[in-house]
């Protein structure tokens, strides 16, 4: 266990600090979503009293293709130079690895949606009718599902032609239950309509579920060669 | 076993025809939907079969993850293949129905919606298969097909709260079904499976063919090079 956690904060640490002197991921991320909220603007009148009933749906896809163009830049650090190989033959954890991962896919994540939120507040005029405390849990929550079951997949995709391609197309399926449970949750909390308990709960539930299926089968996909 | 294969054929061809005969003359005519309520002896049947294809698809890979045997991934492929099909058969007899019954084409009603996700899942496990280059596309199948599994209950779960909120679609739910209906159902449907059944048996021995003819190759040029080499050094 303590050889996991050490190993963990390790690999986290050399990542966040690789990114905090490239940028790369957040910048393309920020610049991603920021494109994608004006071309939604367009489509329709983004501050009238009824786009709030859209607005879940809408911040949630403009976060889901940021994050894809994050999660894609994951492991193409690690292929360069034979990083995965020579882990692949440490006696290191699979596990520790994907875990540092994934926290690392977290927080890049949860900046990206700290600066977001105030240009959508802005933008589209958002204001929550309902309970606004439910907001971060239904953001880390919805976060935690994009990035496991992401970074899962993402190492999956490396062993794919075109790689950047087949993310994509494996994580939004699976994913569907999530995207709705977090595009409902931020739409009730925003009209007040109705409660997010229920989309709250099953968020953690399919947190739980694929946080755990993702840590029994990583082992599985990086032997894979 | 080379004796069954064209037995079942040959009962599937005439229970196949008898089932198409009793869906279309054999069956009462539904009292309030007329003539267009036999296409449901295609869509149910259909369903159900891809539904248990899936079944085993899943059944299969946790089989492959465990003992790694070529016999298993290769019934994970054919069930995948064969049940997208019947799954495809199903989505497209859905709104040829739904159109003169319901008046529309399509609703986000609960099983719809969950046919077409699953549906979705499993194309994107086939897209994976076709795209994988390294020799684990068994492996990282297998265990994409374990998260499609555990993926639809939270599927089903999400789209039933999120339907039951909303406005109740136009579905009728419930009732009573003729026996006579049933019974042309039920035959139907075995005679269904039993195609899907005979489709992945045949499927089954091409992907061994094929398996054995790539590897007869990948032999063929691992002896090879030396002769080759120096057949294109004389010719160039």
């Amino acid at each position: 266990m303590n050889a996991i956690a050490s190993l963990t904060r390790a690999t986290l640490t050399k990542d966040l600090r690789l990114e905090w002197r490239s940028k790369d991921a957040i910048n393309s991320m920020l610049f991603f979503s920021l494109l994608v909220v004006v071309i939604f603007s367009f489509s329709f009148d983004p501050t009238a009293e009824e786009s709030r009933q859209i607005a879940g749906g809408l911040v949630w896809v403009a976060f889901l293709f940021a994050a894809v163009v994050a999660l894609n830049q994951t492991w193409a650090r690690e292929m360069r130079n034979q990083v995965l190989d020579s882990y692949r033959v440490s006696p290191a954890p699979p596990n520790a690895l994907f875990l540092a991962k994934v926290l690392g896919n977290f927080i890049f994540v949860t900046v990206l949606q700290a600066l977001m939120t105030p240009l959508f507040i802005v933008f589209y005029n958002l204001r929550a009718l309902g309970p606004a405390y439910q907001l971060p849990i239904v953001a880390a929550l919805g976060t935690w599902a994009l990035v496991v079951n992401g970074t899962f997949f993402a190492a999956m995709s490396l062993r794919t032609r075109s790689r950047e391609i087949m993310l994509p197309l494996l994580l939004f399926p699976i994913s569907i239950p999530a995207l709705l449970a977090m595009v409902e949750a931020t739409g009730a909390i925003l009209t007040g309509d109705f409660s997010a308990r229920f989309w709250i709960v099953l968020l953690a539930a399919y947190d739980v579920v694929f946080t755990i299926a993702s840590l029994f089968l990583f082992g599985f996909v990086l032997q894979a060669e | 076993m080379k004796r069954v294969f064209p037995i079942l054929a040959v009962f599937t061809g005439g229970l196949l025809s008898y089932a198409l005969y009793e869906a279309l003359r054999g069956a009462p005519t539904e009292q309030t939907m007329g003539e267009v309520q036999r296409i449901f002896y295609y869509h149910v049947p259909s369903a159900w079969t891809a539904f248990i294809l899936f079944f085993f698809n899943f059944f299969a890979s946790v089989t492959y993850l465990i003992w790694r045997t070529n016999k298993a991934d290769i019934v994970a492929l054919v069930t995948a293949e064969v049940g997208v099909i019947f799954c495809t058969v199903v989505l497209v007899t859905g709104p040829i129905w739904a159109r003169p019954v319901w008046g529309i084409w399509w609703t986000w009603d609960l099983r719809l919606t969950l046919t077409l996700v699953l549906w979705l899942i499993y194309v994107s496990y086939l897209v994976l298969r076709r795209f994988s280059s390294s020799g684990q596309t068994p492996l990282l199948a297998a265990v994409l097909a374990v998260f499609g599994a555990l993926d639809v209950p939270l599927v089903y779960f999400s789209i039933w709260f999120f339907r039951t909120q909303h406005p109740q679609p136009v579905v009728g739910g419930g009732g009573s079904i003729d026996p006579r209906m049933l019974h042309v159902l039920l035959i139907n449907w075995l005679a269904f499976s039993c195609f899907a059944a005979l489709v992945c048996w045949s499927r089954y021995r091409l992907e061994v063919l094929r398996r054995a003819v790539d590897e007869t190759l990948a032999l063929e040029a691992l002896l090879e090079p030396p002769a080759r080499t120096s057949r294109s050094g004389s010719a160039g």
